[in-house]
């Protein structure tokens, strides 16, 4: 497991998200309104929405293209609705914010 | 391998068949149907309530076109099939169309019995079976004249019900002593006739009809008797009779109905059948429930599972009359080994008779008061033996074992077996685990996840008590629609809340209306954005978070992620240089398409989103400000090019157009809100279809609204005339401000419109002067901090963070 600096919490809106480009893929991390970060695939599991772009509340996101409610801290789908993406660690080191990436993904070069 | 299934007929039983095969054995048939009637599957218990104008065609649907789209089964609408040939094995339909099988279902129904009397082919005569029927039936009570309705029975009597509820004035001939004698003991078809004869429907018991008279066309119905009853509409509705004609020609082995074994195969080990048309033990069915099993197990049999087999249950039978309540089960019939207990409260209009074999129910009888079916249905179906509670037994369930009288009792104290939904076989366990389960809290919900209360809907009031002992009060079923689960309130109580309490924050709201939970979700937090926009305008900090992705990054997304931009375009009109840039913008940004939308302007299509702020820019530089199209708020006003150039245009309507939309244009709304000005009642610009529409006639203007052209389609309303371009102008904003301050966060103008009547609205607008203007000062001052151009103001870095990533980690990168 290898540590990647994405950058400041101040960086993420609250109630909001952004994203981080990696070789398998984006990435959103989410910032609560209770200053909580989380992150996960960019990506729904239902069509493949962009999470990122989803309303923030509580400890979910609402996709933008079909309105399913996505836990950010299982990455499971809410509700009537069957689906998960994968977590991804997160680090949150008095602000500043590291990801967990497989060191399979950074030596694919 | 793929096998190929052919079912001729369309009806529920084959449909219901249909959703247990594909959930069994996905994709191991190609599956094709005929359908003698031109449409989908629809739910034909709900004929009544159609009958009665309480649903329309489209509620009662149970697959959409789409559904068989999805699941790739071809359905041929308005086919009937003329012949089998069972060695070829294929069968041909009135078209011409011929199909091979591997294997066939044969669910033709069945066909209404139609009396041999003289007369019964004239004009004016109709059965009761299909939408066409109803159709037929609802086109001749505009007459409001005098129908017959020859049948006391189930049939017969919905049918009167719903004429008599259309304003014809009925008259039911029953050829039996009382109404509903297969169902309803003397007694209680005593008590269904007076009740039928209160709402004016008269009831001729042991009427005999001997012939349907008329010259041409119906006049009347003689009776037996020589008495003569005028009608200028006769329903039969007499009864039904397997269709099985079909069947016969093929050769397969008939008796009242196609006789099938256990597992619904017929004679012939390639075919099966089910449905009204089916025969099995002996006995043919017409209600749902039995209807449902055979669907059931024939699904199992055709997805190559052995064993399931038919069994035979009583169903109960209820009347889907509004207001009426009446439950009838099984066997009542006198007896020397029978004994019956009978409550009789004449005041009340409450009649309940069970009948009693060996201290086990046998039969059961309610009428006016039906709450304890349910239960007595449960007792009769697993033999219970009553003598410990036979004296207090008929008072029902809530009177046993000295519970307290509460009326959610009889349903809390009913075992989790106990069946809750006789047409869908949905038990009372099932109901209660997937509310909790999948956290239901609204009806529609737990119909969608258990069938439960889905097909002809009498079961519904046990489902909302259900739903209450599960949820407790948070379930109430007559409360206001609230705006979602965080909260208890509806939108319009929201609405008058936040201007009562001068609440201009969302947590402020959230606090004094005492959310629950802590920030709300992705339903209400965009309506409140909006609620508190539209009434604090100078006051209120816009919450981009609480806004939809669109209206937060002022452009549409797409399904790969990507946006589309649509810049303004005043009226629809633009100019070379505005095209040429547009041009530029395309070639520089390699934007994969290029489309000309509705609204008379140009969508640039599968742009990135990191891409937007310097393609705005780029679109800046040539004088175009957002088009909007992502907004609830004013969108477009599409325009014809007017008297300036139409031989027959009256006004300047591309000029009056350009003048709304530059004076309306960043407002926000409650759904978005599309206007059109047309130069003559030609219409070219189709404004009696928009949100607001205007007509521009030698006398002035005409101002429409209300109009639909999306789901729903619907003309618009026309509001009032006015004089000049100034009144129309002021007019048209002050409606708008009236829609802003009132209707409910999504809905579009005609439904609000609709919601608070048409003549309230035009009394405030056309008829108030005052109010007139006040809403369009309101209007105005609201556009001071509204019309600011979203796109500009990121490219003067507003936002920036929206657009671009947080980070880049390349496969270089070191890690830390």
């Amino acid at each position: 497991m290898n540590w990647f600096a994405i950058g400041n919490i101040a960086d993420i809106p609250l109630r909001g998200a952004r994203c981080v480009k990696t070789p398998q893929g984006k990435i959103a991390v989410f910032r609560t309104a209770e200053n909580e970060v989380f992150a996960i695939e960019d990506h729904c599991p239902h069509k493949g929405g962009p999470l990122s772009q989803g309303i923030v509340h509580a400890k979910a996101v609402t996709c933008p293209l079909h309105n399913w409610v996505i836990s950010l801290e299982t990455g499971k789908a809410l509700g009537a609705d069957e689906g998960a993406v994968k977590t991804i660690a997160l680090k949150n080191d008095g602000g500043a914010l590291f990801i967990a990436l497989e060191s399979l993904m950074v030596a694919a070069e | 391998m793929t096998e190929k299934l052919v079912i001729i007929g369309n009806g529920m039983a084959p449909g219901r068949m249909l959703e247990h095969l594909l959930e069994k054995a996905p994709g191991q048939y190609a599956v094709t149907i005929f359908n003698a009637e031109p449409r989908v599957n629809y739910d034909r218990i709900m004929l009544s309530p159609v009958l009665s104008g309480e649903k329309d065609y489209e509620e009662i649907i149970i697959h959409g076109d789409g559904w068989y789209i999805k699941h790739g089964i071809t359905l041929y609408k308005g086919h009937r099939i003329v012949a089998i040939d069972r060695d070829a094995r294929t069968v041909t339909s009135d078209h011409g169309v011929t199909e091979s099988y591997d294997k066939l279902v044969i669910a033709t129904g069945s066909v209404p019995f139609i009396l041999p009397v003289p007369g019964k082919d004239l004009p004016g005569v109709i059965t009761y079976r299909d939408l066409d029927d109803v159709q037929a039936m609802l086109l001749a009570a505009q007459s409001r004249e005098k129908a017959v309705v020859i049948g006391g029975g189930l049939l017969g009597l919905e049918a009167a019900a719903g004429l008599a509820g259309r304003g014809m004035d009925v008259t039911v001939l029953h050829v039996m002593p009382t109404l509903m004698d297969r169902q309803l003991d003397p007694a209680a078809g005593y008590l269904l006739q007076k009740e039928l004869e209160g709402r004016g429907i008269k009831v001729l018991c042991k009427a005999n009809t001997r012939a349907i008279v008329g010259n041409g066309k119906v006049e009347g119905i003689e009776l037996e008797d020589g008495r003569i009853i005028p009608a200028t509409l006769v329903v039969m509705a007499v009864g039904i009779r397997p269709s099985v004609g079909l069947a016969r020609e093929a050769g397969l082995a008939i008796n009242r109905g196609i006789v099938v074994d256990h597992g619904m195969q017929t004679s012939d080990g390639s075919i099966w059948a089910l449905g009204e048309c089916a025969e099995v033990g002996g006995m043919v069915y017409g209600l749902v429930a039995p209807l449902y099993e055979m669907a059931r197990v024939a699904a199992s049999h055709l997805a190559g599972e052995q064993g399931a087999s038919f069994v035979h249950s009583d169903t109960p039978t209820k009347l889907k009359v509004t207001g009426i309540e009446l439950f009838s089960l099984g066997d009542f019939a006198d007896g020397d080994d029978r004994e019956e207990i009978v409550l009789r409260d004449a005041s009340a209009g409450v009649y309940k008779r069970l009948v009693l074999k060996g201290n086990k129910i046998i039969g059961t009888v309610l009428y006016g008061e039906t709450a304890d079916g349910a239960w007595f249905n449960d007792l009769k179906k697993k033999q219970t033996d009553i003598s410990e509670m036979r004296e207090t037994l008929i008072f029902g369930q809530a009177y046993q074992g000295g519970a307290p009288l509460d009326p959610m009792a009889a349903v809390a104290a009913l075992p989790d077996d106990a069946e809750i939904c006789g047409c869908n076989g949905v038990c009372k366990g099932r109901i209660v685990s997937t509310i909790t389960e999948k956290g239901l809290t609204a009806l529609d919900e737990v119909r969608a996840h258990t069938k439960a209360s889905a097909s002809c809907g009498s079961c519904t009031g046990l489902v909302e008590q259900l739903m209450t002992l599960t949820l407790g009060d948070s379930y109430n079923p007559a409360a206001v629609q609230p705006m979602c689960r965080c909260t208890d309130l509806g939108h319009d109580d929201v609405r008058r809340l936040i201007k009562a309490k001068g609440l201009k924050t969302i947590p402020a709201v959230m606090q004094e209306l005492e959310w629950k939970t802590s920030c709300g979700c992705a339903k209400c937090r965009p309506a409140l954005n909006y609620y508190l926009v539209c009434d604090w305008p100078d006051d209120y900090a816009d919450d981009y978070q609480s806004r939809f992705i669109n209206e937060r990054v002022h452009a549409n997304i797409q399904k790969d992620g990507t946006y589309s931009v649509v810049p303004r375009m005043w009226g629809g009109v633009t100019n070379s240089g505005e095209l040429r840039a547009i041009a530029d913008v395309v070639d520089k940004f390699e934007i994969p398409l290029v489309k000309v939308t509705g609204g008379q302007r140009i969508d640039l299509l599968g742009i990135e989103k990191e891409d937007l702020p310097a393609v705005w820019a780029d679109l800046g530089k040539a004088g175009f400000i957002s088009g909007q199209a992502y907004a609830k708020g004013l969108r477009t006003v599409k325009t014809c090019v007017g008297s300036d150039w139409c031989r027959f245009g009256t006004q300047d309507s591309t000029g009056l157009g350009i003048r709304i939309e530059k004076f309306m244009w960043g407002s926000w709304t409650p759904a978005k809100l599309k206007l059109a000005v047309s130069g003559c009642p030609r219409n070219c610009a189709e404004a009696t279809c928009k949100d607001i529409g205007v007509i521009c006639v030698d006398s002035g203007f005409e101002i429409h609204f209300a109009g639909a052209a999306g789901l729903d389609i619907k003309g618009t309303e026309v509001l009032g005339l006015v004089k000049s371009e100034d009144e129309a102008l002021e007019h048209i904003v002050a409606l708008t401000q009236m829609y802003r301050e009132q209707a409910r966060y999504l809905e579009r103008i005609y439904k609000w419109a609709k919601r608070i009547g048409l003549d309230e609205i035009r009394r405030q607008i056309i008829g108030d002067a005052g109010k007139r203007k006040a809403y369009y000062d309101r209007f105005v001052f609201s556009q001071k901090f509204a019309q600011v151009d979203p796109w500009s103001e990121r490219v003067s870095g507003k936002d920036k963070h929206e657009f671009l990533p947080m980070a880049s980690i390349g496969y270089g990168q070191a890690a830390e």
